[in-house]
């Protein structure tokens, strides 16, 4: 069992004829990832790996029954990019694009309240199901079946975790890195709730950083709900306020808002144990799993 | 990340949309300043134009009332540090009789992931005090982004601010001209403050803020045109936008670089967690090839506090062999190596990496947890 992406995952790549999407599409296929189609306005009729592409996305869901898409569109397209997939009735829409203009992601945030799709990211490694398929850019090899999920706001940072963890011989469920930017589909609430709802996610793994207060809410929302227990991290304990570390959406503001301790506090509050390395987040988890 | 208009470029944009703004003139020299404050007529004020907040605290603000003082504030304030920033505009500004003083704002509310509108009778102080202060202060109004704001907004937001009635309409009008700018112009914020009203009742913007989404420049040609002049700041932080690196420099004496946001401000933390200090944080972002690395490398030694260097990637799409090969290419144009490098490989293609990498030249650890500490305890060594 896993959430989101499996073996029967119908996959179409935007921009799957760029180099990045041609790239990702072959690395998806060689792991499992079922990828049944490609769009591309201008390239329909052309093949990409033995993999027909087309103009629309919409006649990849009507031609090859494809359900989700990867979006490996450049910036100042993606937004445009996203609004079809979600218009075209897809389970889930995956948008690892880095740059997409905020105000861009504003109203697909306000569409995205109007339809039943799902969108992780932008600005994100995807998500995998190890074993299964993977959706983005994730190095597949570093990952293992088990029970644990995994959800993270970094792409690096969520292999660094997964290392702890594979080295221990603990495996997962679902990796979802749901990206760094400040507007994004699924947030840590919606993916705690997946897992939650996951027969055989047996412990949860969420790994935070500084900004926003999207991890206050993960808390609150765990404290209420979630019964498996869950390990966190957040990144970012000695940022200095008010400049911005990579991410769009990590800064500590000079109000003082989205700081590690607060997050730390809240998730503590919430019985969550914060670890100080990666390690110890791995510690927890083996713990939880006895 | 926004890149910040000057006041000056600001308040333009804004009075080209129909903001009424106080008569101005941008100076470079003393002469200029005072011919400049002549024909616009006293009392003018003087103000710096750099990208900080708070220049009026720091002596970066002046009011005037002749020739002489105009003379003095001008030789004063061109040339001057301000907060690390050299100045070498003013704008010289027709100085505005006001009886009260407003805020008005467009800013993204990520929470919401929705723009919101602010209007407050609190003018002319530091906004985010009175919303940490008194938050009932400002009232907020969220738009929906694909439609914009309804005339309504505009109106309710300056009536439950508690704007007086005979300037309702004319600050609701700034307001919607606001957010028009805003959207136009792919703004992440947009700000008056103070917005004065005249004993007249009349209303005039007195200081302008416009940042741009630095991610929509390539639709804004016109603004991308205007970006940092005068940039100034941190030699190395200008340097690191060269190499287009995202770099924070910090106090300590331990240098960072990694791949990934998340991973590098983890590295930054462990590297306290065991006892030392982050001298900066410097993303080489993904899929970096030798070149970049070497650059990285290049940046860290390049600043004096840097007794040592933890050079941590978790390859997904950035490549170990690439890796490897950036920091031999750095390290071996050196007779001595400069700083003692700390170098931890792992994901994509790191055994490969590993085969490379010239390990005369660097001390190789394992894991995230041993690098740092080996670095830390390099840095701790030159102290002693």
């Amino acid at each position: 069992m896993s959430v989101l992406v499996d073996d029967d995952t119908r996959v179409v790549v935007q921009g799957i004829t760029g180099g990045e999407g041609k790239f990702h599409a072959q690395q998806m296929m060689e792991y499992g990832t079922n990828v049944v189609a490609g769009a591309v306005p201008g390239k329909g009729g052309q093949e990409v790996e033995g993999v027909p592409v087309y103009d629309t996305v919409h006649e990849a869901v009507e031609e090859e029954n494809a359900d989700t898409s990867v979006i490996f569109v450049p910036p100042a397209f993606a937004g445009d990019a996203i609004f079809e997939s979600l218009d075209s009735d897809l389970d889930l829409a995956v948008a690892i694009t880095e740059g997409i203009p905020t105000q861009d992601m504003a109203r697909v945030n306000k569409r995205l309240s109007e339809t039943d799709t799902r969108l992780i990211g932008p600005n994100c490694p995807g998500l995998i199901t190890p074993g299964e398929a993977k959706l983005g850019i994730l190095p597949g090899n570093i990952f293992s079946e088990g029970n644990v999920g995994l959800v993270s706001r970094s792409g690096t940072l969520t292999y660094q975790v997964v290392d702890n963890l594979t080295n221990r011989g603990i495996g997962q469920t679902t990796a979802i890195g749901i990206g760094g930017d400040p507007i994004i589909g699924t947030d840590f609430v919606d993916a705690l709730e997946l897992f939650e709802n996951d027969d055989d996610t047996d412990a949860i793994v969420m790994c935070g950083e500084i900004g926003g207060e999207d991890e206050e809410e993960a808390a609150a929302f765990i404290d209420e709900h979630v019964d498996t227990p869950v390990a966190g991290f957040i990144a970012g304990r000695t940022a200095p306020p008010g400049k911005r570390m990579g991410h769009a959406g990590a800064i500590v503001s000079g109000s003082g808002t989205g700081t590690a301790e607060s997050k730390i506090n809240a998730l503590n509050d919430a019985g969550v144990p914060v670890g100080d390395t990666p390690e110890e987040v791995a510690d927890h988890i083996e713990e939880f799993l006895g | 990340m926004a890149m910040k208009l000057h006041e000056y470029q600001a308040k333009q944009v804004f009075a080209d949309a129909g903001v009424p703004t106080p008569a101005s003139e941008l100076a470079s020299d003393v002469d200029g300043a005072v011919a400049a404050a002549e024909e616009i007529g006293y009392p003018v004020a003087i103000k710096a134009q750099v990208q900080v907040g708070g220049r009026g605290k720091a002596g970066g603000i002046k009011l005037v009332d002749d020739e002489d003082e105009a003379r003095e504030a001008a030789d004063e304030i061109l040339g001057m540090d301000l907060k690390g920033y050299h100045v070498d505009r003013v704008l010289v500004e027709e100085a505005v009789d006001f009886s009260d003083e407003l805020y008005v704002g467009i800013t993204m509310d990520r929470g919401e992931g929705k723009p919101v509108a602010m209007v407050s009778t609190k003018g002319g102080v530091n906004i985010e005090e009175v919303a940490e202060e008194d938050p009932d202060a400002i009232a907020r109004e969220h738009i929906d982004p694909a439609f914009g704001m309804h005339p309504y907004q505009a109106r309710k937001a300056v009536y439950d601010a508690g704007v007086d009635q005979s300037v309702a309409r004319d600050v609701s009008s700034v307001l919607t001209t606001l957010y028009q700018l805003w959207d136009d112009r792919d703004g992440s914020d947009a700000e008056i403050n103070p917005l004065m009203v005249t004993s007249d009742d009349e209303v005039i913007a007195a200081d302008a803020v416009m940042n741009i989404d630095e991610d929509a420049l390539f639709r804004q040609p016109e603004l991308a045109e205007m970006e940092e002049e005068a940039a100034g700041g941190d030699e190395l932080e200008q340097k690191a936008d060269e190499y287009d690196f995202d770099y924070v420099r910090l106090e300590g004496n331990t240098g960072i670089i990694g791949n990934g946001a998340g991973l590098v401000m983890t590295t930054l933390d462990l590297v306290d967690h065991y006892g030392g200090e982050p001298a900066n944080f410097l993303d080489v972002g993904g899929g970096a090839k030798a070149d970049r690395i070497a650059n990285a490398l290049d940046m860290v030694f390049s600043d004096d506090n840097v007794d040592s260097v933890v050079f941590n990637i978790f390859g997904g799409i950035t490549r170990g062999d690439e890796v490897a090969k950036g920091i031999n290419e750095a390290l071996e144009q050196f007779d001595e190596i400069p700083k003692p490098v700390v170098v931890r490989l792992a994901g994509t293609n790191w055994e490969e990496g590993m085969e490379i990498l010239n390990e005369d030249l660097v001390t190789v650890e394992q894991t995230l947890e041993d690098a740092v500490q080996r670095a830390v305890e390099y840095a701790e060594e030159v102290n002693e």
